[in-house]
């Protein structure tokens, strides 16, 4: 048996309680087949990089609606690379400007999602990236 | 340095990543396996059961806070179920141990069923010695909340809690063969809920009539509150008291080990058969579907 499922962090950072949108996401991955570790609301960034290691994820996926985006990715990514992990794959979803993206993708973001991306094309994004 | 050596220096990510490739069954999992096993056997295996929502996870991260104020490092494995239909898997039980994040003394594992059934995940036996083997006191290992017949558990730790929630069956859910019979220790928790004096009052009837030597304690707890946490705890080193007094562990060892030789063994013995006779077993499998043959005697000249 060589099943590898995808593995795949769902965290939201920040203070915003809502977390719909990361459990529609959660569960649109679950059905594509991949393993996904939910870890609820209000996640600090050190929380989220010390459970990737832990859980040895391929992917990491923020969900981050309060606008704090520039604020809490930078921190995650570096929090990621300090523990050594710099092969995990890190994806946000949630609501940013446009204008705020290039600089996100250039830190190491592998892919954005707005509002009203439909689950499939999140699913291909992440299938593309880690190609298992 | 090799992926052992790392993890017995205490490295994490190294730990992490063995699990990995024991889950998949990469092949260099097996050298590290056996370079491992011999480090381990020095843990307190404990396994939380019992159905969904009776608060397993919660009651996991209080007994885990309470192993660290005794200075004791903790690893938890917490198995959720695989979708049988799609191979994915949602581990949401980090949710309820958000407390322990930060504390270098804790080891959290999220595990997928991946097929298997019995509360366990296929590796668990596996990601428990390595686990061992990097030297934690404590190992708690939280099966899928399933229900009545994840009896798997009680033979990999050496004591088993069942937990009960108040309101979740009458005294015959209690009596009925299976997870109450695997209970070392039976926790009522969310015992400040309406109802919870009769199902102390079910749990122990039903354990009046069992025989058995060890005498079952009965735990009530309000594990989001902290709350009979500290019993729990010296139930389970009476519980392991009683076992090393009395040749138990060593029983259980020898008993965990007769079943994981088993297994690996059919595990083995199969893929070499399927290996070696795939065509024979395609045209068995038409000819039975189209029952011009049947599965028992097909069986039989396939394995001579």
């Amino acid at each position: 048996m060589t099943t590898s499922p995808i593995r795949v962090l769902v965290a939201k950072p920040g203070l915003d309680g809502h977390d719909r949108g990361a459990k529609v996401i959660a569960r649109a991955l679950r059905d594509a087949g991949m393993e996904v570790i939910y870890t609820g609301l209000r996640q600090t960034p050190e929380m989220i990089a010390e459970a990737a290691l832990q859980e040895d994820v391929d992917v990491v996926g923020l969900s981050i609606l309060s606008g704090a985006h520039n604020a809490l990715v930078p921190k995650v990514m570096d929090l990621l690379k300090g523990k050594g992990l710099n092969d995990v794959r890190v994806f946000l979803g949630g609501i940013v400007p446009d204008e705020d993206i290039p600089p996100l993708k250039a830190l190491g973001v592998a892919d954005v999602f707005g509002p009203g991306t439909s689950t499939d094309v999140i699913v291909e994004s992440i299938r593309k990236t880690i190609r298992k | 340095m090799t992926l052992h050596d790392s993890i017995l220096s205490g490295d994490r990510r190294a730990l992490a990543r063995l699990i990995t490739k024991i889950e998949n069954d990469q092949p260099e999992s097996r050298a590290a396996l056996a370079a491992l096993y011999p480090r381990g056997g020095r843990a307190q295996v404990i396994g939380v059961t019992g159905a969904p929502g009776t608060g397993k996870s919660t009651l996991v991260s209080e007994m885990a806070k309470a192993y660290r104020r005794a200075a004791k490092t903790v690893a938890i494995i917490a198995v959720d179920p695989t979708s049988p239909f799609t191979g994915g898997a949602i581990l949401g039980d980090r949710i309820r141990m958000r407390d322990l994040s930060g504390d270098d003394g804790v080891f959290i594992r999220s595990m997928a069923t991946r097929g298997s059934l019995g509360g366990l995940a296929r590796a668990t036996d596996e990601v428990v010695a390595v686990v061992d083997a990097a030297g934690f006191d404590v190992i708690m290992i939280e099966t899928v909340g399933a229900g009545q017949s994840e009896v798997d558990i009680a033979r990999l730790a050496h004591t088993t809690l069942v937990v009960e929630a108040p309101g979740l069956g009458d005294d015959v859910q209690a009596i009925k063969a299976g997870i109450l019979e695997i209970a070392d220790v039976l926790v009522l928790n969310k015992a400040d809920l309406p109802g919870a004096e009769a199902a102390t009052r079910a749990l122990r009837g039903m354990l009046m009539l069992a025989h058995t030597q060890w005498d079952v304690p009965i735990c009530e707890t309000v594990a989001a509150e902290g709350k009979g946490v500290a019993e729990v705890i010296a139930a389970i080193d009476r519980h392991r008291n009683y076992l090393l007094q009395n040749d138990g562990m060593i029983q259980r060892e020898r008993d965990r080990v007769r079943r994981q030789l088993e297994n690996l063994a059919r595990d083995l013995l199969y893929s070499r058969f399927i290996a070696a006779k795939r065509d024979e077993v395609d045209a068995a499998i038409e000819a039975v579907a189209s029952r011009q043959r049947d599965p028992y005697s097909v069986v039989d000249e396939l394995l001579k």
